[in-house]
C-alpha cells in the first residue's frame, strides 16, 4: 500500500462517528505486561472504565497487592498504593478510615488475598470496611511461577504439585468468596468472569453495584474474577477458557453469593 | 502549657498523641503497654475525631499506618516486643516508601515470649534497621514520663521532616510507673497534606504512587543512594544527647532510658564517695551521639556502660571511643532492672580493684 | 526534703493506691514525684510493691537499692526489705500480719496492728489507709489535707460518700504511732 493511501484511509476512517472503543483516561498510555488470555488485563480496564463512567477518578485510591498485578499502579491511573504481599485489606483499611469521602479499592490474586493475607481479609470484612476487593482467582501463584494457590483444583499440577493437587495432604480449594459472603459486615460479594463478552459485561455491572454500595456506605464488596492463567496452567489462552468453563467454574459457580438487602 | 499532673508513662504517652494532632491509631494489646490503646479508646475520637482501631494483628496495624501515613496523616502504633517484631515487615516498607509515621515499643524481656517485665533487649532491632534491607528508623529513648510526652512530639515533628519512621524504645517500666508531667495544649489535626499523598489524583496532574517496589537494580540503588543521604542528614542534624558531671569526670556512666536514671543516681552515690564519675545519656539512639563519647574517651580513664540487656549499645559505644579508653559493660538481662548500688559496686570492682 | 520510701504486701492490700495516694498528694503540693510499681502476675508469693519518691528537688532514679522506709503488710515485705533501709531509716509494719518482726538496731521500728484495726472499724478495705496514716506520723512529708484533696482527685466523685470512712482510718492510724 502506497504513502498517501495510508493517510487517506486514517483520516478517513479514525473519525468521530466510526469510532467503536476509546481507552479510558483512567487508564494510562503504559504497555499492559500480562500475557495473552490473562484476566487481569481485563479486570483493569472493567474497573476502570467504572471509575470513568462515574466520574471519581479524583476521588479514588487503589492498593496494589504482590503477585502479577503488582503494577496495577503503572495502568491505573489513579492515585496508588503498593501494599505488602497479603496486606492489601489492611492497607485500605488505613486509608479509608483517614478519608471516609473517598473511594477506596484493593487489587489483589488468590495468593495475596486467600493465603498469605487471609487474616487481612476476613477481619476488613468482619469490620465490613467500606472498600470494594478486587479478588482475581487464577487458582495458582502466576507471579512467582504457578506455584499451588489456596484456590487450586483437586488434582491440579503446579510446580509445587507435580503430581497433582492432593487434599489429602495439601488441603481442599477455598471459597473464600462464600466465607466473606457469610459476615454481617459484608454487602455485597459476587463471582464472575472475563473469558466471554456477555461475561465482561456482567462483571463490569458488578464494579458498577459495588462502587455504588460503597458510596452509601453499605459495608464491604468483594468481586471476585475467576480468571485464567494460561502461561502457568500450559495452555493456549483458547484452551485455558475450556479449562476456565469445565473446572473452574463448576466448582466456582458464577453468580452474587450476597447482595445488600432490599436490592 | 497545661498544668503538671502525675501520670503513668503509657497514658501520658496516649494522651501526648491526641494533644499532638494524631488522626489515627491502629494497634494490638500487648503487656505492658495496653493502657495506650485503652485509654485512646476512651479518650481520643470523642475528642479530636481522631480514628482508633484495634486491629486484628500487629502485622494488620502497621500496615494500616502505612495506608494512613501514605494518605498524608499523623499516625502512630504501639506495641511491645513480640508485636514489634511482627511489624519488622511493614516498617522496612514503610521506611523503603518513605512515609512519616511514629511506632512506641514498650520494651519487654525475650527472647520469645520472654517476660512482661521491663527490659532494653531490643536496641539491636531499633537502631539497625530491624526488617529487611538497608534502612533506619530514628530512634528515642525516653527516660521519665515527660519525655514520653515531649518525644511523641518531636517523634512526629521528626518524622514528617525526614518523612522517616521514628521509635520510641522506652522499656516497660517507663510505661508502667507514674511520674509528674506538663502537657502540651491541644493541637488542630491537619487540613491540608503533603502534596506526595495519596488523597485522589488531583485534577491537572499526575496521580501519586507510594509503593517500595523498584524492580530495575539501577533504579533500587538510587534509591538505596538517596535514604543513605538522609540518615547522613539525619546524623548531621538530629543527635541528641544529655551529658552530666562530665566536666571533671574521670570515669564515665552510660545508658539509655531508665538504665541511664539509675546510672545518674549510681553517680550520685559514687560522687559521695569521692568518685569523680559523670554521666552520658544518648536521648537519641539512632542518630548515635558518637562525637561525645569520642570526645569524652580522650579525657577519661574508663566507661561503665550499663543497659537492661546483654550489652548492646556498648558495640556503639565502643565503636565511637576507638579504643581510647577502656569500655566496660554490665547489665542485667529477662526482666531484671539493676539497682544504683549494684551499679557503683561493679564499678569499683572493674576499675578500682 | 525527699522521702525514699517502698509500699509492699500481697496483691488487694491496696499498697500500690497507698503509694499512689502519696504521689498525688505530693503533686499537689508541687513536689518531684516517681511511683514504681512492680507489675504483673508476681511470681514470688503474690507481693506486690511501688516504690514512691517524693521530693523537693529532681529525682533521678525511680529505682533504688535503699529506702528511708519501708511500709510492709506481710512476711515476705519484711524478710525482703528489712535490709534495705537506710541507717537511720523506718520500718512499719502490720504487726496483725507479721510473726517474724524486723530485728534491726540501726533503724525505727513501728509496729502498727493495722488488719485488726481495720476489723474494728469493720471494713478490712481501709487497711492501707490506717497505715497511710502511720506512715505520714512517721513522715509528714505532705499536709494532712492535702491527702484529703488527693483522695478526691482519685476516688471517682460515685465514690466520695466513702471519704469519711477512710479519713476515720487515716486519723486511727496516726493515733497508733502515736501511743
Ligand atoms: C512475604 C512475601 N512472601 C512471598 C512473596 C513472593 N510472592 C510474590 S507474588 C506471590 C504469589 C502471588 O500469587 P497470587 O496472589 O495468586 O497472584 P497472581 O500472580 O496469581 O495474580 C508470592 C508468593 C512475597 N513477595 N512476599
Ligand atoms: S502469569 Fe498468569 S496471571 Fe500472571 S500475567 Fe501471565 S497469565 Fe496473567
Ligand atoms: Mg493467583
Amino acid at each position: 500500500m502506497a504513502d498517501e493511501d495510508k493517510d487517506f484511509l486514517f483520516s478517513d476512517i479514525c473519525v468521530e462517528e466510526n469510532l467503536v472503543y476509546r481507552k479510558p483516561g483512567t487508564l494510562t498510555e503504559t504497555e499492559l505486561h500480562y500475557c495473552p488470555g490473562c484476566g487481569h488485563g481485563v479486570a483493569h480496564k472493567l474497573l476502570m472504565e467504572v471509575v470513568d463512567e462515574m466520574g471519581i477518578q479524583n476521588e479514588t485510591i487503589g492498593v496494589a497487592p504482590v503477585g502479577c498485578s503488582v503494577f496495577a499502579y503503572h495502568y491505573l491511573n489513579v492515585d496508588m498504593q503498593e501494599a505488602a504481599h497479603g496486606r492489601a485489606c489492611a492497607v485500605a483499611t488505613g486509608v479509608k478510615r483517614v478519608q471516609p469521602d473517598k473511594y477506596v479499592f484493593t487489587y489483589q490474586g488468590d495468593g495475596d488475598l486467600a493465603a498469605i493475607g487471609t487474616a487481612e481479609t476476613i477481619h476488613a470484612a468482619n469490620r465490613g470496611e467500606n472498600f470494594l476487593i478486587v479478588f482475581i482467582n487464577n487458582g495458582v501463584y502466576g507471579m512467582t511461577s504457578g506455584q499451588m494457590a489456596p484456590t487450586t483444583l483437586p488434582g491440579m499440577i503446579t510446580t509445587t504439585s507435580p503430581f497433582g493437587s492432593d487434599t489429602k495432604t495439601q488441603g481442599h480449594p477455598l471459597k473464600i468468596s462464600n466465607l466473606v459472603a457469610s459476615l454481617p459486615g459484608v454487602a455485597y460479594v459476587t463471582r464472575q468472569s472475563v473469558h466471554k463478552p456477555a461475561n465482561v459485561r456482567k462483571a463490569k455491572k458488578a464494579f458498577q453495584k459495588a462502587f455504588e454500595y460503597q458510596k452509601k456506605g453499605l459495608g464491604t464488596c468483594l468481586v471476585e474474577i475467576v480468571s485464567s492463567c494460561p502461561s502457568n496452567w500450559k495452555l493456549t489462552p483458547l484452551e485455558s477458557n475450556k479449562f476456565l468453563e469445565d473446572k473452574m467454574i463448576p466448582y466456582y459457580p458464577l453468580g452474587d453469593l450476597k447482595v445488600p438487602e432490599g436490592k | 502549657m497545661g498544668k503538671k499532673k502525675l501520670m503513668k508513662g503509657n497514658e501520658a504517652l496516649a494522651e501526648a498523641m491526641i494533644r499532638a494532632g494524631c488522626d489515627a491509631y491502629f494497634g494490638y494489646p500487648i503487656t505492658p503497654q495496653s493502657e495506650v490503646i485503652e485509654y485512646l479508646s476512651r479518650e481520643a475520637t470523642n475528642r479530636t475525631g481522631m480514628v482508633v482501631l484495634q486491629a486484628e494483628s500487629e502485622v494488620a496495624a502497621i500496615n494500616m499506618i502505612y495506608g494512613s501515613a501514605a494518605c498524608g496523616r499523623r499516625v502512630m502504633t504501639t506495641s511491645s516486643s513480640p508485636g514489634i517484631s511482627l511489624m519488622q515487615e511493614g516498617l522496612s516498607y514503610i521506611a523503603a516508601a518513605e512515609l512519616p509515621c511514629l511506632v512506641a515499643n514498650i520494651n519487654r524481656g525475650g527472647p520469645g515470649l520472654g517476660t512482661i517485665q521491663p527490659s532494653q533487649g531490643d536496641y539491636f532491632q531499633a537502631t539497625k534497621g530491624g526488617g529487611h534491607g538497608d534502612y533506619h528508623l530514628i530512634v528515642l529513648a525516653p527516660s521519665s514520663v515527660q519525655e514520653m510526652v515531649d518525644y511523641t512530639l518531636l517523634g512526629f515533628e521528626l518524622s514528617e521532616k525526614y518523612r522517616c519512621p521514628t521509635m520510641l524504645l522506652a522499656d516497660g517500666a517507663i510505661g508502667q510507673m507514674m511520674e509528674k508531667v506538663e502537657l502540651y495544649d491541644q493541637m488542630p489535626r491537619k487540613t491540608e497534606f503533603p502534596d506526595w499523598a495519596t488523597t485522589g489524583k488531583p485534577k491537572n496532574s499526575d496521580r501519586r504512587i507510594i509503593t517500595s517496589l523498584f524492580i530495575q537494580p539501577e533504579k533500587m540503588e538510587q534509591i538505596n543512594l538517596g535514604l543513605q543521604r538522609k540518615y547522613r542528614e539525619i546524623e548531621k542534624n538530629e543527635v541528641r544527647f544529655q551529658t552530666i558531671n562530665t566536666d571533671d569526670a574521670e570515669y564515665i556512666f552510660t545508658g539509655f532510658g531508665l538504665g541511664a536514671r539509675i546510672c545518674t543516681k549510681a553517680m550520685e552515690s559514687g560522687r559521695a564517695k569521692g568518685y569523680k564519675i559523670g554521666v552520658i545519656r544518648p536521648q537519641t539512639l539512632y542518630p548515635f551521639p558518637v562525637d561525645i563519647y569520642s570526645e569524652l574517651s580522650k579525657k577519661v580513664k574508663g566507661i561503665l556502660d550499663v543497659e537492661m540487656n546483654a550489652g548492646q549499645m556498648v558495640d556503639d559505644v565502643r565503636l565511637a571511643v576507638k579504643g581510647n579508653t577502656r569500655v566496660e559493660f554490665y547489665g542485667r538481662m529477662g526482666g531484671i532492672i539493676p539497682t544504683p548500688d549494684e551499679i557503683l559496686e561493679n564499678f569499683e570492682k572493674i576499675f578500682l580493684k | 526534703m525527699t522521702q525514699e520510701a517502698i509500699f509492699s504486701g500481697f496483691g488487694g492490700q491496696g499498697v500500690l493506691t497507698m503509694g499512689m495516694l502519696l504521689g498525688y498528694a505530693g503533686i499537689i503540693e508541687d513536689k518531684e514525684v516517681t511511683w514504681m510499681p512492680s507489675y504483673g502476675p508476681e511470681m514470688r508469693g503474690g507481693t506486690a510493691n511501688c516504690i514512691t519518691i517524693i521530693s523537693d528537688t529532681y529525682i533521678s532514679s525511680p529505682i533504688i537499692s535503699t529506702f528511708d522506709t519501708v511500709m510492709a503488710l506481710n512476711q515476705p515485705s519484711v524478710d525482703k526489705f528489712e535490709e534495705k533501709v537506710k541507717k537511720g531509716g523506718n520500718i512499719i509494719y502490720d504487726s496483725t500480719n507479721i510473726l517474724t518482726v524486723p530485728t534491726r538496731k540501726d533503724i525505727n521500728i513501728y509496729a502498727v496492728p493495722g488488719s485488726e484495726t481495720a476489723v474494728r472499724l469493720k471494713n478490712s478495705k481501709v487497711l492501707n489507709m490506717i497505715m497511710l496514716g502511720s506512715f505520714l506520723k512517721v513522715n509528714p512529708i505532705v499536709k494532712i489535707e492535702t491527702i484529703w484533696k488527693a483522695l478526691e482527685q482519685v476516688l471517682p466523685e460515685r465514690y466520695h460518700n466513702l471519704i469519711p470512712l477512710n479519713q476515720e482510718a487515716f486519723n486511727t492510724g496516726m493515733e497508733l504511732i502515736a501511743k
